[in-house]
């Protein structure tokens, strides 16, 4: 019993190491863009950290992810380098993507990241062609795919999920409903607010639950993909979840009250987390993990800042023929 | 008069065609309460109502098709979509439906819209915030093409726009959002759609570009100045139906010609307007025309300053233009 326990807490440790290392990358990233060494667009994970870590840790390595342009959390929870993806913020020649894509595509094919994408539901029939492939091959992978809560009122979202659940295939659709599309509520955008139910027009399983507790996200996901493995059967799963910053770097957020921010924060996930690892763990051992992750972020942004910019000879054609040619 | 920035300017021409109108509405992703990201529609949905200022959900294929519906039955819509990168969900609606309402109707549906939306670079905003889709519009027969480079014109341009029979495509330079600044009329006026404006005179080389590398261009010809060469810029303000008729008195009395635009080069409008140059004063040119353009890749992260075609790129072209 006792050696049970001990166990769950190991485990619980390795999430909640996860969910701190894309918090701090994440909180890093943000000063590096005040500073004007990340431009454009970034979009912070920062809340829902325990939905990308919650799921993935449900997968193997050849297991499949695809998501959206808030994707840090999603790619460093599939595996990603932090040096990759941070010097990928910076535009830098060593990120994952040569620097010439930024902050929305985390690219990671050793990992089977198939990346985070920029044009809302245009990635979701992208993951119903991997689950497809899956099958096809018989290798017995499954597909996560995430999306925000917007993107259920888009075609890609629908064609998507109708030809997955045609072809019963090794998927689990997971929508991110942070409650808001960029400053619009979602209960001025949907007429059901309740996005799971999209499943019942299709014949497909659903479930719906908040993202409080990293553990139960990997139970319930893990039902879901045990499903996607074995039967190769669709599941869509709602989580309800939360960011605590703006849309984007650029958004201050002014739609939501200050209040209504502060309810949220206090159920951080990562606070559950640690409160239960300061009660049920040792506490030499925690100071030892946090200090481990301020390494591996401080190794991350050094490797950023240290990194070359890319040649200007990119800019040659990107045919077969082109600097991509490989 | 009242000095304005584009973005103020815009949103006085909808403001003022929303008070002038009640068949005006305007509909897309946040342009209500939060009024639009880049503030473009800020005061319209407490002034006007959410009848006329409508937030829709995410969904641009929803957008246009929906605002095509609006027309037929005599509305006359001016949906947003947030950036011009976003508008490919929508691309059918536009090229199947709306370009051709009129002509597959015999003239009795006249499906009348304006689409605004922010084109181009100057925002480190990467593949999918950056580019200028202007050609894949002009290329559809039945649709106009508009892309105004400051206050003045952007409001005219607008209210001629909403006027005008036809579909519209409104690009909106978002680089030049707020930096460029200017005396706007109070009072109604319009902007001619199909007429450009000579920026700047000159007599050794013609200069054609639009929207935000408008300003590079001027500024390319100060630094050829400075070595002797007299530049002519065109501000085309209309990119279709493009005010050929200038273009080509221009060339007469030049010879010369550099296009700039930030949309690749392959296929670019640059690529039709030479094509028309060629048939229309070939026998007038002294030079190559030449075109300094954005590169055939997609818009890139970082190397914006290389991608864009700048005044440091436009300089050489212009003088070994001058020298040919
Ligand atoms: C096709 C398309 N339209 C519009 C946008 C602009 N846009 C980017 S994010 C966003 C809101 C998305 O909200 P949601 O799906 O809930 O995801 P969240 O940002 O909350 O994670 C919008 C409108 C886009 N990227 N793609
Ligand atoms: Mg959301």
């Amino acid at each position: 019993m006792l050696g049970r326990q001990t166990m769950d807490h190991e485990h619980l440790a390795s999430l909640y190491r996860q969910m701190l290392l894309i918090r701090r990358l994440e909180e890093e990233a943000a000063r590096a863009y005040a500073m004007g060494k990340i431009g454009g667009f970034l979009h912070l994970y920062i809340g829902q950290e325990a939905v990308g870590v919650g799921a993935c840790a449900t997968l193997t390595r050849d297991d499949y992810v695809v998501t959206t342009y808030r994707d840090h959390g999603i790619a460093i929870a599939k595996g990603m380098a932090p040096g990759a993806m941070m010097a990928e913020l910076y535009g830098k020649a060593t990120g994952c993507s040569g620097g010439l894509g930024g902050s929305m595509h985390m690219f990671d094919k050793p990992n089977n990241m198939l990346g985070g994408h920029g044009i809302i539901g245009g990635h979701i029939p992208l993951g119903v062609g991997a689950a497809f492939a899956s099958k096809y091959n018989k290798d017995g992978r499954v597909t996560l795919c995430f999306f925000g809560d917007g993107a259920v009122s888009i075609q890609g979202f629908h064609e998507g999920v109708s030809l997955a659940a045609l072809w019963k295939l090794p998927i689990v659709f997971i929508c991110e409903n942070n409650e808001y599309s960029m400053g619009t509520p979602l209960s001025r955008t949907l007429s059901q607010t309740d996005v799971s139910l999209k499943a019942v027009g299709y014949g497909i399983p659903h479930d719906r639950f908040f993202a409080t507790d990293v553990l139960e996200v990997e139970q319930r996901i893990g039902q879901a993909v045990e499903r996607a493995r074995n039967e190769s059967m669709p599941t869509l799963v709602e989580v309800r979840t939360y960011r605590f910053r703006g849309h984007s770097m650029s958004d201050p957020g002014k739609y939501r009250t200050a209040a209504e921010l502060e309810e949220q924060k206090q159920k951080d996930p990562l606070i559950q987390a640690r409160l239960k690892l300061e009660l049920g763990w040792d506490a030499a051992k925690l100071a030892a993990l946090e200090a481990s992750v301020e390494a591996e972020v401080e190794a991350a942004v050094k490797f950023a800042e240290d990194s070359p910019e890319p040649d200007a000879s990119v800019l040659e054609p990107t045919t077969y023929d082109g600097p991509f040619a490989s | 008069m009242t000095q304005m920035n584009m973005v103020q300017a815009i949103n006085s021409a909808l403001r003022h065609e929303m008070k002038r109108d009640d068949r005006v509405v305007v509909l897309g992703e946040d342009v209500g309460k939060v009024g639009g990201v880049f503030r473009v529609t800020q005061g319209l949905f407490d002034e006007f109502g959410d009848d006329r200022v409508i937030d829709t959900p995410l969904s641009e294929g929803g957008i246009i098709g929906c605002a095509i519906g609006m027309a037929l039955y005599g509305l006359v819509p001016v949906p947003e979509i947030q950036f011009s990168d976003f508008i490919f969900p929508a691309y059918d609606q536009i090229v199947s439906e709306l370009a051709k309402f009129r002509y597959r109707s015999g003239g009795e549906y006249p499906s009348k819209l304006v689409i605004r939306t922010p084109v181009g670079g100057g925002i480190r905003g990467g593949h999918y915030h950056s580019q200028s889709p202007e050609s894949l519009f002009i290329h559809v027969a039945g649709l106009k093409v508009v892309c105004p480079s400051n206050p003045h014109d952007a409001k005219g341009l607008l209210l001629a726009s909403i006027r005008d029979p036809d579909p519209v495509l409104f690009f909106e330079p978002k680089r030049i959002y707020r930096a460029a600044k200017g005396d706007v009329p109070d009072e109604d006026y319009t902007v001619p759609i199909g007429k450009a404006a000579i920026s700047r005179e000159g007599k050794h080389v013609t200069m054609i570009a639009w929207g935000a590398m408008l300003y590079e261009a001027l500024a390319a010809a100060d630094q050829a100045a400075e070595q002797g060469v007299d530049c002519e810029v065109i501000d085309l303000r209309t990119l279709w139906p493009v005010d050929i008729d200038t273009i080509i008195e221009s060339v007469k009395k030049t010879g010369r010609v550099v296009v700039v635009h930030e949309a690749p080069k392959t296929c670019g409008f640059g690529a039709e307007l030479i094509a028309l140059i060629n048939e229309k004063a070939f026998l007038h040119l002294e030079a190559p025309p030449v075109r300094v353009t954005g590169f055939d890749t997609p818009f890139p992260y970082t190397l914006e300053n290389e991608y864009l075609p700048l005044a440091h790129r436009i300089l050489p072209a212009v003088l070994e233009t001058a020298r040919y």
